[in-house]
């Protein structure tokens, strides 16, 4: 089965064309650079950049998959969660384009799409390799942690998740993207931070971590307000080390993340360890959690843990072949995972 | 004044209590100064359920349904030094519900003229004053409402 699939959920416009949830046959994703000046999203200017994008990148997706619209057995798109005009430009396109071409139209949880971003794999120079990666063994505890979410869930089954806790201030991307900020690092946070961490002592400030006992949410609030305070304090003694307020933030907020996702699995009896979004490219993160679990632990590279398509194409594959769940078709700012 | 993140959400669901469609109000403070809090207080005020209540900084706006009347969540944080006019948030204000303004000094005069601008500073750690200035003659009735609420009459 081979999808198109297209993902508007936010400022990435992310067209793909992905076969049986998993061989990427092509994957281009435009970045709103605009955004870079204001160092924040607008959503209105957001969703108009979709729709300026959409066409081309279709064509182009299609173009490097080397095969036309009757080839295709699917159009896919994201439905939610996201912001509200941004998924309504993704969604209207793909079903107008379902529509002409006679095909299904199949609404996806960017959630989801994260999730079964760990079944992706690349397809070099067209032929599959002879050894393609091995699926994702489930049940699986999988951390979905971005700008936007940072969610703990049970995967029991393919589409089948429990949510074991989730964030209940800010989303842990959000609190890298206002250290960043606060820092002078820029946008988005979460890069920047990792680099200028790297220069420095994690262990230099002692920050708090909000231990909420005996459960699976976290909080982010509090980090990021002994952040600001740290650093206050340090701006009237001279110049803010800025590699060693980083460090001591990344440490911090990866061992409050680690800590959840490796009691989560202890406790669960699940087989992987699954990560997805934007943060899960921090490398301290993925060190984190390896060294605290005992079950094999995958992240889909970089490209596929930001926003793009080709997520949103296999977990389209998923939703066809799992049926028994809901496949929601409306547009919902607000979506969530279950 | 506050003396802990639980005594600013009670103050929020004083508001929340009170406030009647329309209503808006602009909470501004540095980051950690409690405006979340303080709107998780006032949607608890309308009957939402509080852990409902989460910063709405990516989405910039969340609707929250289930209480006395529909709570806007507004956060204008992201839109530093953006063009705001075209950005459709202005809808939220006269749809009937509470309106919670995060960061309101983005949106510079753009902000309704009848509103209640309240200002949390830190003090100390656990401590946090909160002051609040009514801009028009709905905002002065809220606000007298709630001192009466909080000393008595």
């Amino acid at each position: 089965m081979r999808i198109l699939a297209i993902e508007t959920s936010c400022d990435e416009t992310g067209v793909a064309v992905v076969e049986d949830g998993r061989r990427i046959r092509a994957n281009v994703v435009a970045s709103q650079l605009v955004h870079q000046d204001t160092g924040g999203i607008v959503p209105e200017v957001a969703a108009r950049e979709h729709l300026r994008a959409i066409d081309a990148l279709t064509e182009q997706a299609l173009r490097d998959a080397g095969r036309g619209l009757k080839e295709i057995d699917a159009v896919a798109a994201t439905v939610g969660p996201g912001l509200i005009g941004c998924l309504l430009v993704g969604a209207n396109y793909a079903r107008g384009l379902a529509l002409a071409a006679g095909l299904p139209f199949v609404g996806v949880n960017h959630l989801e799409g994260h999730v079964y971003a760990n079944w992706l794999y690349e397809v070099a120079g067209g032929e599959p390799p002879a050894d393609p990666p091995p699926e994702p063994q489930i049940p699986a505890v999988v951390l979905i942690v971005s700008g936007a979410h940072s969610d703990l869930v049970l995967m029991e089954g393919h589409r089948r998740f429990r949510p074991l806790g989730r964030t209940i201030d800010d989303a842990a991307g959000e609190a890298f993207d206002k250290v960043a900020r606060l820092l002078g690092l820029g946008f988005p946070g979460g890069p920047l931070v990792e680099r200028a961490a790297k220069d420095g002592d994690p262990n230099a400030f002692p920050l708090p971590r909000a231990v909420l006992a005996d459960r699976y949410d976290f909080s982010f609030s509090g980090l990021k307000t002994a952040v600001l305070r740290r650093v206050r304090e340090l701006e009237a003694k001279g110049p803010v080390p800025v590699a060693d307020v980083a460090a001591s933030f990344q440490k911090a907020i990866t061992e409050i993340l680690a800590e959840k996702t490796a009691r989560a699995a202890a406790e669960h009896a699940v087989e992987t360890v699954l990560l997805g979004g934007g943060v899960a490219a921090n490398l301290a993160l993925r060190a984190e959690i390896a060294k605290r679990i005992g079950h094999p632990l995958r992240v889909p590279p970089p490209r596929l843990c930001t926003d793009n398509g080709a997520m949103i194409g296999a977990a389209a594959f998923f939703v066809l072949r799992h049926r028994g769940t809901e496949m929601p078709v409306a547009v919902r700012s607000d979506m969530k995972l279950a | 004044m506050s003396h802990s993140s639980l005594h600013t959400e009670r103050l929020g669901e004083r508001l929340g209590a009170l406030a009647a469609p329309n209503d808006v109000f602009a909470l501004s403070g540095e980051l950690g100064a409690g405006k979340t809090v303080l709107a998780r207080g006032i949607a608890a005020g309308l009957g939402i359920e509080p852990a409902e209540i989460t910063s709405p900084t990516f989405i910039i706006l969340r609707e929250h349904g289930g209480g006395r009347l529909p709570f806007f969540h507004l956060d204008l944080y992201r839109l530093e030094g953006a063009d705001l006019t075209n950005t459709g948030w202005e809808e939220a204000l006269d749809a009937g519900g509470v309106t919670v303004i995060e960061w309101p000094d983005r949106a510079g005069d753009a902000l309704p003229d009848d509103r209640v601008d309240v200002r949390l500073e830190h003090i100390a750690d656990t401590k946090r004053r909160v002051v609040f200035a009514a801009t028009g003659p709905r905002s002065r009735h809220l606000v007298q409402e709630l001192r009466t609420s909080v000393v008595g009459a």
